[in-house]
């Protein structure tokens, strides 16, 4: 568009035509969603446990720390490190023939790649919890519940990750490898897995972080971990338990965030 | 003359190959920390292998669903809906000012926003389930401790995702506006916020989905939405309404999922 004067007049956007049948669906959805929420209603005891609470997280029950008889907090977070730990390399090692079947360079059919894709995607979708009651069913309540509902679960975003991986990775190795006579095995192990290894290990400790959260609340259904004991003094009401708890929650969290993240930087 | 290939090699040694002690040492201290994690978690194949049938049995249970059951669980899940919406927004609106504390382009000082990041840090150690049960314990039984445990938890994603997105914004506009006098506001409303505002949206509507599968589950401690059922049934070992439950939360979660990656995908 140009004016009288030979300027140039750069045009507004055009604003979008369906921009208030939007505003006001939104606007619907909300008043739906607010109008249901009962905000009144409240514990009048709220403020006054939220008061206790805050008083026993500042003054945690130190003496909690380590029992020499057990059922201690450095034992319920031992155990929840090891939860995690264990899930999270059963399903780095199960996912990786998932991945395979789920990478589209992988075969030369669509429908086979897509399959492994709603596969994974069921996986994922599948709450661990949910798991993790089927599974103490299977095994009886305890840490190893524990495991195997991480281990299966974790599959779904890993087994994702990792075909994401392999389709990018690129073929000149692999061919190359092929003209000069190296077996299907060779290319696997020479060409193919150089490429994916730094990016597996990167998601798997990515994974591992998520999996250390979920670990401190499966013991909420009895499949071992820190959160049995927070369950059990949360209901009894010993805020300093719970505190101390949180707190060593917490610094497990953290510490080990930053031991991954600085292992991930190194590896990228 | 002497020949140039010839005096670069006798330069510059052929590299070494790598040696092998570190890779040997890695895959020892993994197999260490494996092993500690299976004898802390206790775990046994044997119980494995003979828990397997009564897993099977479960599902064999499960299996045909009871149809029926379906109308009393459609308001549980609205609910469930309706806790994930209204989280996630009260999360993403707490979240836009604490994501611009914690961004080091836009904040004056390092002693603002270290201290920021490292609280938001601290709030996403917190699982989301882990919230819930602290909430309930203050607030009662019922959506609501659901509905802060999910805000709670947004603040914690939003924030942190987008402060990092604010740091890779383009500092041109916010010169060029400081150079005519704007005001922090000004700055903030006409320089950073057109340049954000779309994978703002794009993380609130992530965190969603997120949230969507949370609070499927919260209520397992007590806080609202379809999770109540599970206790319910299973506490009955009614197993065929458990499947309703489970596949109608897959349906919905997988549409929800759906709806909002095609809706992202505009966005971005």
């Amino acid at each position: 568009m140009t004016t009288k004067n030979g300027d140039h007049l750069i045009q507004k956007p055009r604003k979008n035509p369906l921009r208030w049948p939007i505003i006001i669906a939104l606007a619907l959805v909300y008043i739906w969603a607010f109008s249901g929420v009962p905000f009144t209603g409240f514990k009048e005891t709220a403020g006054q446990i939220m008061k206790s609470i805050m008083a026993g997280i500042f003054s945690p029950d130190w003496g909690y720390v380590y029992l020499p008889e057990g059922e201690d907090l450095l034992r319920g977070l031992l155990d929840t490190l090891a939860i995690s730990i264990l899930g999270t390399v059963i399903s780095a090692v199960l996912c990786i023939p998932f991945a395979f079947w789920s990478a589209r360079n992988m075969s030369k059919y669509r429908p086979i790649s897509g399959s492994g894709k709603i596969m994974l995607s069921f996986i994922r979708t599948f709450p661990e919890i949910i798991m993790a009651i089927l599974f103490i069913k299977a095994v009886g309540p305890g840490s190893f519940a524990g495991v195997l509902a991480l281990g299966l679960h974790s599959i779904g975003m890993l087994g994702k990750l990792f075909a994401d991986d392999i389709e990018n990775i690129d073929f000149g190795p692999s061919e190359a490898l092929l003209a000069s006579g190296a077996t299907r095995m060779q290319q696997l192990w020479f060409a193919v897995l150089p490429q994916v290894l730094p990016g597996f290990l990167n998601y798997t400790l990515y994974r591992f972080e998520i999996n250390v959260r979920s670990a401190t609340i499966l013991g909420v259904i009895g499949a071992g971990g820190i959160g049995t004991p927070l369950i059990f003094a949360l209901s009894t009401r010993s805020w300093p338990r719970v505190g101390i708890i949180l707190l060593g929650i917490v610094v497990m969290i953290t510490v080990i965030d930053l031991i991954s993240g600085y292992v991930r930087k190194k590896l990228v | 003359m002497k020949n140039p290939l010839e005096s670069g090699t006798r330069q510059t040694a052929r590299p070494l190959p790598p040696t092998r002690t570190k890779h040997v040492l890695t895959a020892l201290l993994i197999l260490l920390l494996l092993w500690g994690s299976a004898v802390q978690t206790e775990v046994s194949f044997k119980e494995l292998i003979e828990g397997f049938p009564n897993m099977l049995d479960l599902l064999r249970e499960m299996f045909p669903p009871r149809w029926t059951y379906f109308d009393n669980i459609v308001d549980g899940m609205l609910e469930t809906i309706r806790m994930a919406l209204v989280g996630t927004t009260i999360g993403a609106i707490i979240a836009i000012p604490v994501a611009l504390l914690c961004a080091g382009n836009l904040m004056p000082h390092r002693w603002v926003y270290y201290p920021a990041r490292f609280l938001l840090n601290l709030v996403r150690t917190l699982p989301d389930l882990l919230l819930a049960a602290l909430f309930v314990a203050v607030f009662g039984l019922g959506p609501v401790p659901g509905i802060l445990a999910l805000a709670v938890f947004s603040v914690g994603l939003i924030a942190k995702l987008t402060y990092e997105t604010l740091e890779t914004i383009d500092q041109g506009p916010l010169e060029a506006m400081t150079a005519v006098g704007a005001n922090a506001i000004q700055r903030i409303v006409f320089g950073v916020v057109p340049q954000i505002s779309a994978a703002f949206m794009s993380y609130v509507l992530y965190t969603f989905e997120i949230n969507v599968r949370a609070a499927a589950i919260l209520g397992l401690v007590g806080a609202g939405g379809i999770g109540l059922f599970y206790e319910a049934t299973l506490g009955f070992l009614e197993y065929d309404k458990t499947a309703v439950i489970i596949l109608f939360t897959l349906a919905i979660v997988l549409f929800i999922d759906f709806a909002s990656t095609k809706l992202r995908e505009k966005l971005l």
